[in-house]
């Protein structure tokens, strides 16, 4: 690591953006590099949309987007010259993301003729060795979930561990113009320059807290802006880039209730940040400054994230606007959940444990799950029928034997055979996996590289082999 | 007695990781959040009831400084399971909003 006497000055780093792909305003490359940053951080995902994107390796935001916002920050690297410093590629950082952003990369340098030195950070795990570390107990649970065991760690299609901010101490020591990363902690893919310059560990953390959303803590209140970090030697200031918005110390000092269950720590690879004792102040119209946070080293740790996919859904929905069903809700949904099990194990031979059928009537409590105030009467009440089974086929046969019964149950034995109101032909729709999150376990490594792989990719011949 | 959504200028959830809720009550005074944060409707015990959760398993930070009262706690189910009425676990909040405080 690189050390600085004590008065130097600050680190300047500009975070574009709250994820890549988002929408970068063009406008602000050019108010950014009028303040001669030194590094462009960012990252280009998160856990929030679910599962899925760790599952299948692919990205939530669409190429198109990304590439154009990756266009604009590989423009502005190659203006000024600076490091550009990315985590959580291709929204979940497992290794079918990591790549399917290079693409992009790669593809960007081509078709102008750059030729950046890029840096790859792979931090996807096999199962085999995170069996080994369990096994040799390194693996520790995060509540609210139990102790690991490897019938959990089977049922994964990827494991990711989150990175520090040590990789990119590598991949810019070897001289790196683009870092391509894994999955990381958001703050340490925004503080990863500052620290590698010997910038403090708190208010440098701190700092990549506060920008991992992009502009969202200044009144910009979007992901969407960009925003300016200055970090000293016990402090750091926060700007947005375009001077339309505003840091305020009311919006930069609740920023780290986001997304985060403590509101004063945060626990991340290798200590955690204690903002306890940090007081904020507004410096300029726009810009605030933040001393007293803290950082608190602890034994080296990642956490890991896996994503199964185990399980099937075919969903149903229908329209009811039908004024004897609106009145009695709740009797209508037990009668037709008891109906539609009933269904499914004579048409399908199995027992009511290897399947499941959720309704949801949105327009009631659809979204809840719980009774709504009493007397309640919806205007109409979208009815979806979500039917998980162990494979695609099973829960489609079971949606279509079904079928007859979600359109067509009359609320009272005797009744006309109605029909609801289906909005499309045919009813069911098979919807694929359910992707879900298994782990929230954190792995104790005695080296913060132990786990990660990383490439540096010098020549373009040598990109376009690692490409192909 | 006023509710929840009367004496906050802003209240939101979101989860915080896969496994957990985490939701900020904004209040729109010090006064205000002086005399509400630790109101009865807003401990432990009547958050679980809302929740349908066990009251051992509930954080509350009350924060002076921000006139916020945050809650976290975990999820029923973890995020995305075949249950999953909220993803993003963002309008769990709105079942606070018509709280009464005393």
């Amino acid at each position: 690591m690189n050390t600085t006497a004590p008065d130097r000055e600050p680190i300047r780093i500009y975070v574009p953006e709250g994820s890549l792909g988002v929408g970068i305003f063009p406008e602000e490359i050019d108010y950014a590099l009028a303040r001669n940053p030194q590094a462009i951080a960012l990252d280009a995902g998160s856990t929030d949309s679910g599962a899925a994107y760790l599952a299948t390796g692919k990205s939530k935001n669409d190429r198109g987007s990304v590439k154009k916002d990756l266009g604009l920050i590989m423009g502005a690297q190659q203006r000024a010259g600076i490091p550009v410093l990315i985590g959580t590629s291709g929204q979940a950082g497992g290794d079918l993301n990591v790549n399917w952003t290079l693409d992009i990369v790669l593809e960007i340098a081509r078709e102008r003729g750059y030729a950046p030195k890029i840096a790859l950070l792979y931090s996807e795990q096999e199962p085999k060795l995170i069996k080994q570390k369990l096994a040799n107990g390194k693996i520790s649970n995060l509540p609210p979930l139990g102790d690991l065991d490897e019938a959990t760690i089977d049922r994964c299609l990827h494991i990711v561990a989150l990175m520090g901010p040590e990789p990119y101490f590598t991949a810019l020591e070897a001289g790196a113009d683009i870092i391509i990363g894994g999955r990381a902690s958001d703050p340490a893919v925004i503080a990863a320059f500052a620290l590698w310059k010997g910038a403090p560990a708190g208010p440098s953390w701190h700092a990549g807290k506060i920008a991992e959303c992009g502009c969202q803590a200044t009144t910009a209140n979007t992901g969407q802006r960009g925003v300016f970090l200055e970090i000293g030697d016990s402090w750091f200031e926060v700007e947005p880039v375009d001077p339309q918005f505003k840091a305020t110390v009311e919006s930069i000092s609740g920023h780290l209730l986001y997304e985060n269950k403590n509101p004063w720590l945060l626990t991340e690879p290798g200590g955690q940040l204690d903002t306890t004792e940090s007081e904020y102040v507004q410096v300029t119209d726009s810009k605030v400054r933040v001393t007293g946070s803290k950082w608190i080293p602890k034994p080296y740790t990642m956490k890991l994230e896996g994503a199964s996919g185990d399980l099937f859904q075919t969903i149903m929905i229908v329209g009811i606007a039908d004024p004897d069903v609106l009145a009695e809700p709740e009797v209508f949904h037990e009668m037709m959940l008891t109906t539609l099990t009933q269904r499914a194990i004579s048409a399908t031979g199995l027992s009511a444990d290897q399947f499941d059928i959720s309704l949801r009537m949105y327009g009631y409590n659809g979204v809840s799950g719980m009774a709504p105030p009493p007397g309640s009467v919806p205007l109409e009440i979208g009815m979806m029928c979500v039917i998980t089974a162990e494979t695609q086929e099973l829960a489609s046969h079971i949606a279509k034997a079904c079928n007859p019964y979600f359109f067509h149950m009359p609320l009272r034995l005797g009744m006309e055979l109605p029909s609801y109101g289906w909005p499309f032909t045919p009813g069911d729709i098979d919807r694929g996996r359910v992707f879900q999150f298994l782990l929230n376990h954190v792995v104790s490594v005695d080296d913060p590289l132990e786990l990660v792989r990383i490439q540096i990719l010098d020549d373009l011949e040598e990109r376009e082999a690692a490409h192909a | 007695m006023p509710k929840v959504k009367e004496v906050c200028r802003h209240v939101r959830s979101k989860v915080a990781g896969p496994f957990w809720v985490t939701i900020d009550l904004m209040f729109d005074s010090q006064e205000n959040y002086d005399r509400y944060v630790r109101s009865p409707a807003l401990s432990a015990d009547s958050i679980a009831a809302i929740y349908g959760i066990v009251p051992e398993t509930i954080s509350l930070y009350p924060i002076p400084q921000l006139k916020v009262l945050k809650i976290s706690y975990p999820r029923r189910s973890p995020q995305g399971s075949i249950e999953e009425r909220d993803l993003h676990s963002g309008q769990q909040y709105t079942y606070l909003l018509n709280v009464e405080l005393s």
